[in-house]
């Protein structure tokens, strides 16, 4: 499912003294089966894009086209449900919406509300539970027992369980340990390949736009700055920098690399072994 | 969805009332509920009328913004104004319909009732749309404070009040956060059969509840981490200070319950 923002643009508690354009001109395509990071800083309108993808916002300028509903800026809008469930949204804490008296009912929870009926719903919850690597045992708990690692992996199950065709991601791993940040952004990532499904990742992390994305939108004031794929966004570190966002790791060691020994590596690397593969490469092939 | 409404919000300006003392706003306000009862005749209520728009004129809160805030309320007080119309029986017959009689009485009194209303619910809410939860707690505090004589916990219920009040907007933004988390799960809250949608609230009334505890519970650690044991010995950085304007706010009130008493009938 093709998703597009059309040039749209959204103010907040438009016509009141508290007004406050949020985005504007933001024009944004994504195709199924993209994998795309959305990177900016706090207040840059990440946010704000992300929940016009499945007309949670509703734009105050332009068109947001998602599938084949049409969803236009001051206009009677229908049929925003098919939109969510073809859209899931996986918010930045996701526990905090936790509320059934168990994990199960939790998790059926979405697709009950789009018409799945209950026994093919809890086969959903026993696979989305799967997924996001917890036992089955939990099922019967109650959520607010289990631990806040936990919580929110029950909570992405509860999305992944509606079976979206296309998932946003808002900073899901904030606040986890590096592992458990890990072991969700690699299920994140594996659901993508297997399903083809899209995903646009909102996050801070350089490092994860690297490894998963393969299109990479920067957002700043509002505005959309620079599009591209990792290789080409982070080839150019100092434009990055007087952004004042980072560059991941592998790239800044490339570069300071180049620095001291006064050597230009081919291309842009964004993993340890395509680095250290290139630079045994010039290693092998540089005069004694 | 919440974010028109203005109960309990502070609107930052450069206005003559928000530059009063909160002690005299607060006064002035306790006051106002009370002469509004004075009045009983077009005139007076008309005398009340100019004078709320005065102030709000004077406070320079954009009408527009006042108005889209206030709408659900408007409702309520069209509500009164409709029960006054069709249950009060006095005065002549004006009109008739099968079992619904409309008298001159329950118009007249209708009329009154929600101008009445219409009229506390704007004074109030410029109270605290020009006042921040600081100042009115403050002034509160001051006010209150001979009651400590007769051991009533007056630091407390300030302490207790600003609390409530801080945490009005993060509620309401809470809120409008689970609401879309929910929305995104197939929840419907606005359309759809009236069963439906209270059974809509649960989804949202639960983690609120449960995320309100928690923010209680931190927020209990993190005074008591800074040493806070109440108002015993406590100073204060804001001191109140009563201007002129305080007394020329206090005056025009005084002439308006002069005219008031002199003008009912």
């Amino acid at each position: 499912m093709d998703i597009s923002l059309q040039n749209i643009e959204y103010r907040y508690q438009a016509k009141t003294p508290f007004e406050r354009l949020a985005i504007k001109d933001v024009s944004i395509d994504i195709p199924t089966g993209t994998y795309m990071a959305l990177i900016g800083h706090t207040g840059s309108g990440k946010s704000t894009v992300l929940q016009h993808l499945n007309a949670l916002l509703l734009p105050t300028e332009g068109t947001v086209v998602i599938g084949n509903h049409e969803v236009k800026a001051k206009q009677k809008n229908k049929n925003l449900r098919q939109i969510r469930q073809k859209v899931g949204i996986v918010f930045q804490f996701p526990e905090h919406q936790l509320f059934e008296e168990t994990v199960e009912k939790d998790i059926i929870f979405g697709p009950m509300n789009f018409g799945v009926s209950e026994a093919a719903a809890k086969e959903r919850a026993r696979l989305a539970l799967k997924q996001v690597g917890l036992a089955e045992e939990i099922l019967e708990k109650s959520p607010f027992d289990l631990s806040g690692g936990q919580m929110r992996r029950v909570a992405i199950a509860g999305v992944l369980a509606m079976e979206p065709e296309c998932l946003v991601l808002d900073e899901p791993t904030a606040g986890l340990d590096p592992r458990g940040r890990k072991e969700i952004m690699d299920m994140f990532y594996s659901l993508h390949k297997e399903r083809n499904l899209s995903t646009i990742l909102v996050t801070h992390s350089m490092e994860d736009a690297a490894r998963y994305a393969d299109q990479i939108v920067i957002m700043q004031e509002g505005h959309v700055v620079k599009q591209g794929t990792p290789v080409e966004i982070f080839s150019s570190v100092s434009e990055l920098v007087d952004m004042g966002l980072d560059v991941p790791e592998v790239v800044r060691f490339q570069r300071s690399l180049e620095e001291k020994l006064g050597i230009k590596l081919g291309a842009t690397y964004l993993s340890i072994e395509e680095l250290s593969s290139a630079v045994a490469e010039l290693l092998r092939g540089a005069p004694v | 969805m919440m974010e028109k409404m203005i109960i309990g919000r502070y609107v930052p300006a450069e206005s003559l009332i928000h530059r009063m003392d909160p002690r005299s706003k607060l006064i002035i306000i306790f006051l106002f509920v009370c002469i509004i009862f004075l009045a009983n005749n077009m005139l007076t209520y008309v005398l009340i009328g100019i004078y709320t728009f005065l102030m709000l004129g004077l406070s320079r809160i954009p009408f527009r913004f006042l108005y889209a805030g206030l709408k659900p309320v408007l409702w309520l007080v069209l509500f009164t104004l409709l029960l006054q119309v069709f249950f009060t029986k006095d005065g002549s017959l004006l009109y008739e319909l099968g079992p619904i009689k409309i008298y001159e009485e329950g118009v007249r009194q209708g009329i009154f009732i929600s101008m009445r209303f219409f009229f506390l619910i704007l004074m109030t809410s410029l109270l605290t749309l020009t006042t921040t939860p600081i100042e009115i707690t403050d002034g509160l505090e001051t006010l209150l404070n001979p009651l400590k004589k007769v051991r009533f916990p007056v630091h407390e219920m300030a302490l207790m009040m600003s609390i409530s009040l801080r945490f009005i907007p993060t509620l309401m933004q809470e809120t409008d956060k689970i609401m879309k988390a929910q929305i995104a799960r197939g929840v419907e809250f606005s359309s759809g059969p009236v069963k439906e949608r209270i059974k809509a609230v649960i989804p949202l009334l639960i983690p609120l509840f449960v995320s309100s505890f928690k923010r209680a519970e931190e927020l209990a650690i993190a005074m008591e981490a800074r040493g806070y044991r109440g108002g015993e010995g406590r100073t204060k950085y804001r001191l109140l200070r009563w201007k002129l304007a305080d007394t020329m706010q206090l005056l025009i009130l005084a002439i308006l319950t002069i005219l008031l008493i002199l003008l009912r009938s």
